[in-house]
Order: C-alpha cells, then sequence, then structure tokens
C-alpha cells in the first residue's frame, strides 16, 4: 500500500513537472518556428509549423545585422573582460586577505559596500568620466567599465575563497626562495580554480548579455555588441517579425549553446556564487 | 639584489590590489561621488558652467508625476513579482527533488530561459504577446488570449510580470534545490512517522531549514525588479502612456533625452537610496530567522 501511494505521488509530480516544462518551452516553439516561414504565413497563423526550412530570413537577417562582426565584438569584450577581473580580482583578494591591513580592510569593506550601488544611478556622471578618460567609443575603456564594475562581486566571492587556503604551502614555497608574485601565481591561483570558474561564469552572463552600459559607451556601428546590434535592427525593422525572429534566434543561439555545454558548471557557479553572495 | 624594490611591502600592495582598486576608483567611486555633487547643479551635460542650486532638483523630483509614476509603478511590479517568481521557484525546485524520471533534463528546460540577456528576451516576448497569443486565442477561443496584451495598461503590467517568471525562477530554483537537498532526511522522516502532514512538515521543518536560501532569492528577485530596464525597454518602451516606466527607464529618459543631467543625477541618488535601504533592510529581517541546521 505504501509503496504504491509513494510511486502515485512521485508520478502526478513528474507529470506536473512535465507540464510545467512544455509551458516554459512554448516561447521558444513561437520563435523557432517562425523564424522559418515567409511574414504572410506568420500573419496567417503564428501557431502552425513551418512549411518548410527556408534559410532566406536568416541569411538576410545575418548581413543586415552584421552578426559575425557583432558577434566577435561581443566575444572579444567579454572574453578579455573576465581575463582582468579574474586576474586583478584575484590578486586584490588574495593581498588583502593575506595583510590585513587597516588599509585594506576599508578597501574591502569598500568594494563590497559598493554591491548595493545599481548602475542606473552612477550611469549619467561616468558618461562625463567616460569622455574624460578616453573610454568612450573603444573597447579598452568598456573594458575598464566591467572590471570597475564587476571588481566588487568578484572580489567578494574570490575574499571568501582564499580565507579558506592554508598559508603553510605558501611559507614553504617563500622559504625555497619564490617571489610574491611567483607564489600567487603558481601556488594560489591554481588552487583558486573551483571559484575561478564560478566567477568566469557569472560574469560571462552578465557582460555577454549587458545592454545598457555598452549602449552608453559605444556609439560607433562597427563596435556593436549582439543586443547592440539587436536594438538597432528593431529600430529599423519594426514589426517585420519574419526578419526579426531569425535574428532574435541567431543572437539568443550563442549564449543557449554556452549554456548547454557548461551548464553542469553554471548550475554549480550560481549556487555557488549565490550562497556566499 | 638590483630587483630588491620588487619584492618590498609597499611595491607588492601597488601591484596586487592597484589594478583593480584604480579601475574600481574611476568606474563606480568617481561616478558616485560626482552624481552626489551634481544633484545640486543645474548640470545639463553640455555648458561648461554648472551652477549650484541647493535641493531644487530634488524637489522637482518629487513633484515630477512621471516619477512618481515609475516609483509606483516599480514597487508595485517588485511585490508582485518578488512574490510569484519565488513561489513559483520554489515549486519547481520541490518537484524536481521528488523521485522522478528526467529530472536533469527538466532542470535545464527551466533554467534556460535566464541565460537569454533582458533586451532580447523582451523582444521575443513582444512576438510571443502580439502575435503568438493572438494565434492561441483564434484557436482555442479563449477569452485570456485575446486580449491586447501590450495595448492595456493592467495586462501590460502582467505582461512584465509573466517574463520577469519566465526568465528568474529557473535562476532561483537552483538555489532552493541546493537548499533542499541539504535537508537532513531523518528530520523529514520522523516529523511523517510523528503524523505532521505534509504542509506541517514544509512549514515547521523545510521551511526554518532553507531560510538562507529564502534570504537570497529574496534579495536576488528584489534587485532584478527594483531595477528592470532592458525587458520593459524592448517589451513595452514603459509604454502604453508610460503605465510601465520603471525608475531605471525614468532616469534614463530624463538625463538622455531631456538633457537634464542634474535632476537626472537627483533622481539616480534618491533611486541609489532606496535600492540600497531596501535590500539592507530586507538581508537583516531574513538574517534574523535563520536556522542552524
Amino acid at each position: 500500500m505504501k509503496t504504491r501511494s509513494i510511486r502515485l505521488r512521485s508520478l502526478s509530480a513528474e507529470a506536473a513537472a512535465v507540464l510545467l516544462a512544455l509551458l516554459f518551452l512554448v516561447p521558444f516553439y513561437f520563435l523557432l518556428a517562425n523564424s522559418f516561414k515567409p511574414y504572410a504565413d506568420i500573419l496567417l497563423d503564428a501557431s502552425s509549423l513551418p512549411k518548410a526550412l527556408r534559410w532566406h530570413n536568416y541569411t538576410k537577417a545575418f548581413d543586415v545585422m552584421n552578426f559575425l562582426h557583432a558577434f566577435r565584438n561581443s566575444l572579444l569584450i567579454t572574453v578579455t573582460s573576465i581575463a582582468g577581473l579574474t586576474l586583478f580580482g584575484s590578486m586584490a583578494a588574495y593581498r588583502m586577505v593575506r595583510k590585513p591591513s587597516m588599509y585594506n580592510n576599508l578597501l574591502f569593506t569598500l568594494f563590497v559596500a559598493a554591491m548595493v550601488i545599481p548602475f542606473q544611478s552612477i550611469m549619467i556622471p561616468l558618461m562625463k568620466v567616460g569622455s574624460w578618460f578616453h573610454l568612450v567609443n573603444n573597447m579598452p575603456g568598456l573594458w575598464l567599465c566591467y572590471i570597475g564594475f564587476g571588481s566588487s562581486l568578484t572580489i567578494f566571492l574570490y575574499h571568501g575563497f582564499v580565507k579558506s587556503i592554508p598559508a603553510e604551502v605558501e611559507e614553504a614555497a617563500v622559504v625555497d626562495g619564490c617571489s610574491p608574485y611567483g607564489v600567487f601565481w603558481r601556488i594560489v591561483f591554481p588552487l583558486l580554480k573551483p571559484m575561478t570558474m564560478t566567477i568566469v561564469i557569472l560574469n560571462s552572463l552578465w557582460i555577454w548579455n549587458d545592454f545598457l552600459l555598452p549602449q552608453l559607451m559605444l556609439g560607433r556601428p562597427g563596435l556593436r555588441t549582439i543586443p547592440l546590434s539587436t536594438f538597432s535592427f528593431f529600430g529599423q525593422y519594426t514589426k517585420q517579425w519574419d526578419l526579426a525572429l531569425a535574428a532574435l534566434v541567431m543572437g539568443v543561439l550563442p549564449i543557449v549553446v554556452f549554456f548547454l555545454f557548461l551548464q553542469k558548471h553554471i548550475i554549480e557557479g550560481i549556487t555557488a556564487g549565490s550562497v556566499k553572495g | 639584489m638590483t630587483r630588491k624594490w620588487i619584492n618590498a611591502g609597499w611595491m607588492q600592495q601597488i601591484i596586487f590590489t592597484g589594478p583593480a582598486t584604480v579601475a574600481f576608483a574611476i568606474i563606480v567611486l568617481l561616478p558616485f561621488v560626482m552624481g552626489m555633487y551634481y544633484s545640486f547643479t543645474d548640470w545639463n551635460g553640455v555648458a561648461d558652467t554648472v551652477s549650484f542650486v541647493g535641493f531644487d532638483n530634488f524637489k522637482s523630483a518629487a513633484q515630477d508625476e512621471g516619477f512618481r509614476q515609475s516609483f509606483l509603478f516599480t514597487a508595485k511590479l517588485t511585490a508582485v513579482a518578488v512574490v510569484l517568481t519565488n513561489v513559483l521557484a520554489f515549486l519547481l525546485a520541490l518537484l524536481l527533488t521528488q523521485p522522478i524520471r528526467m529530472r536533469g533534463a527538466l532542470r535545464t528546460i527551466f533554467f534556460l530561459p535566464n541565460v537569454i540577456g533582458g533586451l532580447l528576451l523582451g523582444f521575443i516576448w513582444q512576438f510571443i504577446f502580439v502575435k503568438g497569443f493572438a494565434a492561441i486565442g483564434k484557436a482555442t477561443d479563449w477569452h485570456l488570449f485575446k486580449l491586447p496584451w501590450l495595448g492595456d495598461e493592467q495586462t501590460s503590467f502582467w505582461a512584465i510580470v509573466i517574463v520577469t517568471m519566465w526568465s528568474g525562477a529557473g535562476y532561483l530554483m537552483v538555489i532552493y534545490i541546493a537548499a533542499l537537498i541539504n535537508v537532513p532526511k531523518e528530520l523529514n522522516e520522523a516529523a511523517a512517522i510523528d503524523g505532521a502532514t505534509a504542509v506541517q512538515r514544509l512549514r515547521h521543518i523545510i521551511f526554518p531549514l532553507i531560510m538562507p536560501a529564502v534570504t537570497i532569492c529574496l534579495f536576488l528577485a528584489l534587485s532584478w525588479s527594483f531595477k528592470a530596464f532592458d525587458v520593459i525597454l524592448s517589451l513595452t518602451k514603459g509604454g502604453p502612456f508610460n503605465s510601465t516606466q520603471s525608475v531605471a527607464l525614468n532616469i534614463y529618459a530624463e538625463a538622455f533625452q531631456n538633457n537634464r543631467y542634474g535632476l537626472g543625477t537627483a533622481k539616480a541618488f534618491i533611486f541609489f537610496l532606496i535600492v540600497a535601504a531596501i535590500t539592507t533592510i530586507q538581508v537583516r529581517l531574513t538574517k534574523k530567522r535563520e536556522v542552524e541546521a
């Protein structure tokens, strides 16, 4: 009796979960199915399957939004910013943990406190700062922005992790004649790997998808990222859903593929990052 | 030994903490301090002369009907979206911690919407609400799907809530799953043997034990909704009639469309104070209720 009621319960849980999953997938169906249809077919019936796999919308949208270029820009911005963030963030956090001077403690408090500042509350003066330091309309400027904005969370997460690493190994390496930088790079940084993974994932989802900061900092069309070129595409082709949907599918595809390949790490990273954050 | 200076304590301090500190100072601290200053001026973003106007900007911000409206909207959206997204996420987590098949695939599906950025998300749902819902309405004849979802103030609000839930629930679900797995099985079983119902066990055993996760999830959902910008920009552009304009959108429009930078920074400062206060209070409150497992 008991086992049967348990099996019944898990069966109904399964049915509920599958039903919800199908509901979650509906938007993807609409997006994909209609991206292959000619405009007239979308108007006629948006819920039907496409009659044929027409790639016309895709080839056209690919050219119009200069997809390859946008993809390259997004990739370059995300990868470089994250390389800077992990390197500089881990270095700073390491120093703050190992040398907890009054100055370093104050600095750490500042980094952590700044996590409550929403981007929109400082974006206006940031534009002024951007023009003083020549950060507008060039990629290095945007890299610096992401390193500045991302350093709070990155340092906070690394700080907690470095604390859990015993200092004895480092002391032994110093006795063997290793320089302080060598100790960090050859011994400490590799030990930080699990946290580095978390930080890379959290920051790549953020930077890859970010819209407002690049929208403000990059005016030149040649520097457009995927969100920016999608936005300007929608400005030009309002309501031309056949092309727009193909553009959206291409825009979403890279990050979805990234997620599907790394999903185990991503889900672990999010759990680790939020439990400590 | 000529390179000895490079290993000196002060040099290490500069090399290790310098780059992050400089970037942080230029990108976060400096604009933050400048924002406080500009909020007391009539800066328009272009003119060289900036004059001090005292609290005028804060007064005009408080009297600005559009700004008040955007606050009201944001508060309402936050209240509704935080609760509903968390309920859905918790429900999904409960289902996925039962002994069911395809758990991995289901988890992937529920999480998937979250990796899509806010801007593209809004555009995708714009299509669903305008064309997709109309097609479903035609096929099923359900009134719900025949409404002008993005053309009406009431339904536009719910449209944004739906999109927020669709994209946020998977993320919070992952956190709830991690917490639920850590609830000791013996506690739950012992209570069940003692005759506690499923609801009682949920309330008196599971909830107190996963309180840290609840704190985190409320905190996350709260800050997502309060800072909502991208999704609303691409889904409704703040319309119809500015009824779905969030505070972040209002600040953006004030500065970059009306060119009233002084007023914009004053609004931004008020926005900062409220976001900082809410998040601090909320974390404190829920921290109190945490129970050690």
